[in-house]
């Protein structure tokens, strides 16, 4: 694109997207994050509210900072079909033409941002834990987007701009920002986009949800997370793993070798070839902290490792740590927290 | 009917480690270890799955690197994939994931028309371990014109028309049905990976790569290298390096417990 084009694109776009009834809260990160972006950038701060039958959440979008929102409310959009939301999302994006577009880095969104780059023709920064607008990059003293983003694993961080192309679309990391606060009252405009499904190419059906089993928190989207590994021996540990991070008000992750054990499921398993969490509190109990853990987790704020072997890795990186035998250890803990809360 | 297939693979360096050139702000490549990107093996598994599941299939392996990614082809050979393309050319060097996945895109028409055949479906993972972006699969589908599904933990179903896949949600699984050509970026959930067998590595010391450059498979070239584009490294930087910080002591487990509920209490995680 040439300056003047890009130029042209104006307002800092937040994704909401409403699925199995409920707006996905992530929205609230991102209002978070877009503000920054939309103050420095001395643009309007917009939502485009994504999903079917969801003119109700138009006012929460306004009550957390966005001016305006633009409505994509299709029945085609009940569930994240990956062509099907990058269709809708490209015809609001072409006719409104913001700057930026900022998405969640969830499963659905990192698919989504990444179809939305290629089909506009535009950069896309994946799984961006920091933004800002800068003055003096390489030397140019324009103001651009600036975006942080881990990469091998969390042991390097790259910061990447976008000179070519409009608008800049960015999954941003689940957790890496605070929720935007609600200002009650607020008021704002709302747009409506016209959509015409049956005209576009699509090839994908959805078939059904399936809910996981066991209604746990994610480790996506928790500020605690409470994890464990072999030392734990056996399945039924997990019983006092939950205990303990109910407690806590935390989700309960996993070293691989805990999923390959089969004593939870995939979904819980941090690291490289898991997840990759950055809560507030993470705790990890009889996990020895290999390279491939620490990448899902090292960048959680505060870690504590509670491990029989005072030597591990997990042991030497964590902010608190505990020797101790997590059976004896655990109910223990427990027990004393309970006896706060009473 | 057997169905075509390709998967993509990456040569990635075997750790996550890595140091940058304090002078430079580049990565130290020196001493690094290469091999295929550890989800990547994952792609693969499925694809060889998928070709002993439907009778007449075959796999083709592709990837997109420097002249020594070849290793990381001639070890999908010898996993089992039928044949192996290799992309590279200076010309390639410093795409970022839209012209990563372009240069794939034109790769996977190449070998359509090497093999006069159409593709039927095309396997990539859930990321690498250097960029870690998951981008390269959806944009490849975009490239392509095909449907995608992305975080696939199983194949239900598949014949020459339609597949039907689960895909790992944070709340729980949904289920999907694409038509074919479809691609698929699947999570380490899906399969466990077979190693090499003996015979198969002897034979894929001597199998032909073809190796083709930017006019080979017709690339724009205004969309590829450094300049092509869209996104560009400002800079790089190391996280701070994490220091151990407090040990809880005690002569028992129960002091420790007082101690250590004390300490979260006052670093307010209550
Ligand atoms: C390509 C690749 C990708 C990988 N991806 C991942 C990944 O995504 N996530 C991941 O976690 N791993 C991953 N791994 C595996 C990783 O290398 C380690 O094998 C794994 O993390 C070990 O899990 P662990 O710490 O639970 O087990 P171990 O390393 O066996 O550690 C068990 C710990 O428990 C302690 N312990 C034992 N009993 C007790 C007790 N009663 N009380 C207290 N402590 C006790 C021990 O002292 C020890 O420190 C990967 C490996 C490879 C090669
Ligand atoms: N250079 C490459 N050559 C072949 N396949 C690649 C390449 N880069 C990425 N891929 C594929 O795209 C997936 C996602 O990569 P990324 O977007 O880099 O995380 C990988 O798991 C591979 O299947």
């Amino acid at each position: 694109m040439e300056t003047n084009e890009l130029t042209q694109y104006k307002g800092v776009w937040c994704c909401a997207e409403v699925r199995r009834g409920a707006l996905v809260a992530a929205i609230f990160e991102l209002l978070h994050a877009g503000r920054k972006l939309a103050d420095q950038l001395g643009e309007p701060l917009c939502a485009v509210l994504v999903g079917n039958g969801v003119k109700k959440w138009t006012n929460d979008l306004i009550e957390a900072g966005a001016e305006k929102v633009y409505v994509l409310d299709h029945p085609a959009l009940e569930n994240f079909v990956d062509e099907t939301h990058a269709q809708a999302l490209a015809v609001a994006i072409r006719q409104a033409k913001p700057s930026v577009f900022l998405v969640s880095a969830s499963t659905a969104g990192r698919s989504l941002a990444s179809r939305l780059g290629v089909t506009l023709n535009t950069g896309a920064g994946a799984d961006v834990s920091e933004l800002s607008v800068e003055t003096l990059v390489n030397g140019t003293t324009n103001a651009q987007v600036c975006a942080v983003r881990s990469t091998h694993g969390g042991n390097l961080f790259a910061s990447i701009v976008f000179p070519k192309a409009r608008p800049i679309v960015i999954s941003v990391r689940p957790m890496a920002f605070p929720r935007a606060e609600k200002i009650a009252g607020k008021t704002g405009e709302i747009i409506d986009i016209a959509l015409n499904p049956s005209e576009w190419k699509v090839r994908t059906k959805f078939v059904q949800f399936m809910p996981e089993e066991n209604a746990d928190l994610d480790i996506g989207s928790a500020d605690k997370i409470v994890a464990a590994g072999r030392g734990l021996g056996k399945a039924e540990g997990f019983g006092m793993v939950r205990a303990f991070a109910k407690i806590l008000g935390a989700a309960v992750g996993a070293s691989r070798a805990a999923v390959d054990a089969g004593w939870i499921t995939y979904r819980h398993q941090v690291g490289l070839t898991g997840r990759t969490v950055r809560p507030k509190l993470y705790i990890a109990l009889g996990i020895s902290g290999q390279v491939q853990h620490l990448a899902g987790m090292g960048q959680s704020e505060t870690i504590v490792a509670i491990n029989k072997d005072p030597d591990c890795p997990l042991m030497k990186v964590a902010s608190l740590s505990v020797e101790a035998d997590l059976y004896e250890f655990i109910p223990l803990v427990i027990e004393k927290l309970k006896q706060q809360k009473n | 009917m057997g169905l075509n297939i390709v998967a993509c693979i990456k040569q990635t360096p075997a750790t996550t480690s890595i140091q940058l050139d304090a002078a430079t702000g580049k990565i130290i490549t020196q001493g690094l270890t290469y091999g295929i990107n550890p989800l990547d093996e994952y792609a693969l598994e499925e694809a060889l799955r998928i070709k002993e599941r439907v009778p007449g299939s075959w796999v083709a392996v592709l990837t997109l690197g420097r002249p020594q990614a070849s290793d990381a082809l001639r070890e999908a050979l010898a996993r089992g994939a039928d044949s192996a393309y290799h992309l590279s050319d200076e010309a390639f060097v410093g795409s970022d994931t839209y012209g990563t996945s372009y240069l794939l895109a034109q790769g996977i028409k190449k070998i359509q028309t090497e093999k006069s055949a159409n593709i039927d479906i095309v396997l990539c993972a859930k990321q690498t371990n250097d960029g870690d972006s998951g981008q390269v699969g959806p944009a490849i589908a975009v490239w392509l014109g095909w449907p995608n599904v992305a975080y696939v933990r199983k194949i239900q179903d598949i014949n020459a028309q339609t597949i039907r896949v689960e895909r790992t949600m944070e709340d729980g699984t949904d289920v999907l049905e694409m038509d074919l050509p479809a691609l698929l970026s699947v999570v380490k959930e899906i399969n466990e990976p077979r190693l090499p067998s003996l015979k198969g590595k002897m034979a894929s010391k001597k199998a032909v790569i073809p190796t083709w450059k930017a006019a080979d498979i017709g690339a724009d070239a205004s969309k590829i290298g450094e300049a092509g584009s869209l996104t560009k490294i400002w800079k790089r930087q190391t996280p701070p390096v994490r220091t151990g910080g407090v040990r809880i002591e005690g002569a028992t487990a129960e002091e420790k417990a007082v101690k250590f509920v004390e300490k979260i209490k006052e670093l307010k995680l209550l």
